[in-house]
């Protein structure tokens, strides 16, 4: 049975959508990074299927920029739920809501 | 070296003193300390520029030589470069400034030793003298401007330069926004003048005038006007000049003596082929130049302290350098700077020399502790003071001869000068000019009665400060006595280079030939025929008559009676004279019809306005958007997972919309 272009699309869709419901209904902040991890880890494998498919590779070249990206982004995140966890001790995002109306 | 390397020192040496002084006094506080070093920084940087203008005057061929630096702005039809012009106008003044400039700065550091800003003084001198080289060597109205903006500001820092004292600051303000007065006329007169010829080169503007609109040429000369009473303290700009000897006396003798003051003038010379197109405006010169020469004259009559007398009196012989203006002999009015230069910077270094040594009776008086309160400045505690100062007494008493107009001393050539002058523009046709005359030679004899009145009761009769007979004021030091012996024997001498036409026809006026002549950059009225010799000798006996009646009135009145004498001229004059000793109460008027209704304008209009319209409309707008969002502001949770999922249904939707 061969492994075709669309079996990477399933599973990065099923993968984002893992990591779109776990950002919506998750309040633990670590794990709601975790899941935007998850999501931009679905984009990277779409990026890598699509180049391989597609002859191009500029597709895989890009995975690197997402990966820099979300490694940043994971530091600061960490470093931010470390700043907020010391004002509130809790991590529970609905706690957070200083922006209210 | 050539001429344009000699510009490039006179201009950046005085700068260069004023980074070294002001910048390591501000860095490096034990610079400050070292007077030595500074003054002697500081005095170079004056008195090398003076050599570099004998060098050049000396090898003047005639033509004027112009050296642009670079260009400073550019902009459409506007093109204004830092150029700089030497001719025969141009050299004279720098010479004056430089020249009287060197001697003052010798003069300083006698008479700021000791003093905390010793560093600041000294920069801001040389910062001044860089503005008003620029003021004289610039080849357009903007560089001109530049150095017009440059003095006022220096005036500004050296007025208010002990400015712990309230009262300094008030008057360095006041002279500031007086000048601002004056400056924005000169300003609008540049926009008139660039519009109409469309260039601001000296020469470009002479060249253009005679094409120009003659009403709008007459606006501008007038604005320009406006501006040189702003500069020069003319009627109605003046009040500030008497104000402004709240700075140090050296600064009184250099800026508001010898030149700053005089650059109102120098503009009006630079231009006068324009000032000659606008015969109304010059009558209106004249008339102002005259009014204000009697008016500080006879305040001056009534002041006790030493500093307000000789500023009235810089006031007044401003006014006959503009009588000069105003009837067409613009060199006349430039003889008369120089030598007002050379005897009114004298007498101020004189005044300064009195007040240094009165300073330390001062200082003795609250040593001994016994309450006495002495004002250095104030005349009627001075007196007798020609046995401790005798150095002082003479140069003090020879340049007050010379500007009470004593025959053959330097005040008595240019005055009489200026007096023949509106007398010979009365005569051929402008007969505005008589009432000039009279005025003038009323003023005249006004003049040598309070110079000597000042000089008598400060130097002649018994000292009447407290403890006279143990307490005495000394000789300033060598470094104060030898400026002034230069500056009383230049009152003297200065006079013989405008020799009057009543010898060999004028071919011996120098001043004459040098700036007005064939290629001279100074214009003059021509008129239309020639006094008598019989009766130009009649004026200038009577001339020299005026001075000497005075001197000798002033002399037995203030000799015999003293301060007495003062108090009987109140008793006969009462209300004149409680008008001139209010000096007209100007200030008072000014007061009641300009700050008051500002002030008042700004409580009652401005602040509500502000307050309800300005600050009205910006609350207004966010009430505005705080009650159009009364419903809106409910989606705004403050819980991130309703924002992210109002981002997924987004981005749903429009997957959405753009699938199907």
């Amino acid at each position: 049975m061969d492994i075709t272009l669309n079996w990477y699309l399933y599973l990065s869709a099923i993968l984002f959508t893992m990591g779109v419901i776990g950002f919506l209904f998750r309040r633990d902040v670590i794990v709601m990074l975790m899941s935007i991890e998850l999501m931009l880890n679905a984009v990277n494998i779409t990026l890598v299927a699509l180049s391989q498919a597609m002859g191009n590779p500029s597709g895989q070249i890009l995975v690197f920029f997402v990966m820099a990206v979300a490694a940043a982004e994971a530091a600061i995140g960490l470093a931010l739920v470390i700043a907020a966890f010391r004002g509130k001790l809790t991590i529970d995002v609905t706690e957070f809501n200083l922006f209210k109306y | 070296m050539d001429s344009v390397s000699l510009i490039h020192v006179i201009l950046f040496l005085p700068l260069l003193g004023a980074a070294i002084n002001g910048l390591l006094g501000l860095f490096l506080p034990s610079w400050r300390d070292r007077e030595g070093l500074i003054g002697l920084i500081g005095t170079a940087m004056v008195a090398l520029p003076f050599l570099a203008f004998v060098v050049l005057f000396l090898g003047y061929d005639g033509t004027a030589v112009v050296t642009r630096l670079f260009t400073w702005m550019a902009a459409g039809d506007l093109t204004v470069d830092f150029a700089y012009r030497i001719d025969e106008l141009s050299l004279l003044m720098g010479l004056v400034v430089t020249g009287v400039g060197s001697l003052i700065h010798v003069y300083s550091i006698g008479y700021m030793h000791g003093d905390d800003g010793f560093w600041r003084f000294f920069a801001y001198l040389n910062l001044f003298i860089f503005m008003m080289l620029n003021l004289i060597l610039g080849d357009n109205l903007v560089v001109l401007f530049l150095g017009w903006e440059g003095v006022g500001l220096c005036s500004y820092l050296l007025i208010g330069f002990w400015y712990k004292n309230l009262a300094n600051s008030a008057a360095a303000n006041k002279a500031f926004i007086m000048n601002r007065i004056g400056d924005f006329a000169y300003l609008v007169a540049m926009f008139i003048l660039f519009r109409e010829v469309g260039s601001l080169d000296v020469s470009s503007l002479i060249a253009g005038g005679e094409s120009m609109d003659p009403t709008m040429l007459s606006v501008a000369v007038f604005l320009l006007f406006m501006g040189a009473t702003g500069k020069s303290a003319q009627i109605p700009l003046f009040t500030w000049l008497p104000d402004a000897m709240a700075g140090p006396t050296p600064v009184s003798a250099l800026i508001h003596a010898a030149t700053m003051v005089t650059s109102g003038l120098y503009l009006l010379a630079r231009l006068s082929p324009l000032v000659l197109l606008a015969p109304g405006v010059m009558t209106l010169i004249a008339i102002v130049g005259a009014t204000t020469a009697l008016v500080a004259a006879t305040i001056a009559i009534t002041q006790n302290d030493i500093k307000k007398v000789l500023a009235y009196s810089t006031v007044s012989q401003l006014g006959y350098m503009f009588v000069a203006t105003g009837v067409g002999a613009f060199y006349v009015a430039i003889f008369h700077v120089m030598t007002h230069a050379f005897f009114k910077g004298c007498l101020f270094l004189g005044s300064g020399s009195v007040i240094h040594g009165m300073h330390h009776v001062e200082h003795e008086l609250e040593h001994d502790g016994h309450g006495h309160k002495l004002d250095p400045q104030d005349m009627r505690t001075m007196g007798g003071l020609k046995q401790f100062m005798p150095a002082t007494r003479m140069t003090f008493l020879i340049s007050t001869l010379a500007i009470a107009g004593i025959p053959l001393l330097s005040g008595f050539f240019s005055k009489d000068e200026i007096l023949f002058k509106a007398f010979e523009a009365a005569s051929f046709g402008f007969p505005a000019a008589w009432f000039v005359w009279g005025v003038g030679v009323a003023t005249a004899l006004l003049t040598a009665i309070y110079m000597i009145r000042a000089y008598v009761l400060t130097f002649e009769g018994a000292p009447r400060w407290p403890h006279a007979d143990r307490l005495h004021p000394h000789e300033s030091p060598a470094s104060m006595t030898v400026p002034l012996w230069v500056l009383a024997g230049l009152s003297v001498v200065g006079g013989f280079l405008g020799i009057p036409a009543i010898i060999a026809h004028g071919d011996l006026n120098w001043i004459h030939h040098w700036l007005a002549g064939e290629h001279g950059p100074v214009a003059e009225r021509v008129f239309d025929g020639h006094i008598a010799l019989a009766l130009e000798w009649a004026l200038v006996a009577l001339g020299s008559g005026i001075a000497v009646v005075g001197v000798i009135l002033g002399w037995r009145w203030y000799t015999r009676q003293g301060l007495s004498f003062d108090d009987a001229l109140q008793a006969r004059f009462g209300g004149l004279w409680r008008l001139f000793q209010g000096k007209y109460f100007v200030d008072e008027a000014y007061e009641k019809a300009v700050v008051r209704p500002v002030i008042g304008g700004a409580r009652y209009v401005f602040a509500p306005f502000d307050k309800y319209i300005v600050d009205g409309l910006v609350n207004g707008v966010a009430f505005l958007t705080r009650a159009l969002s009364f419903m809106l502001k409910y989606l705004q949770t403050g819980l991130v997972p309703s924002y992210a999922a109002g981002i997924v249904f987004g981005v749903v939707l429009i997957v959405w919309l753009m699938l199907f």
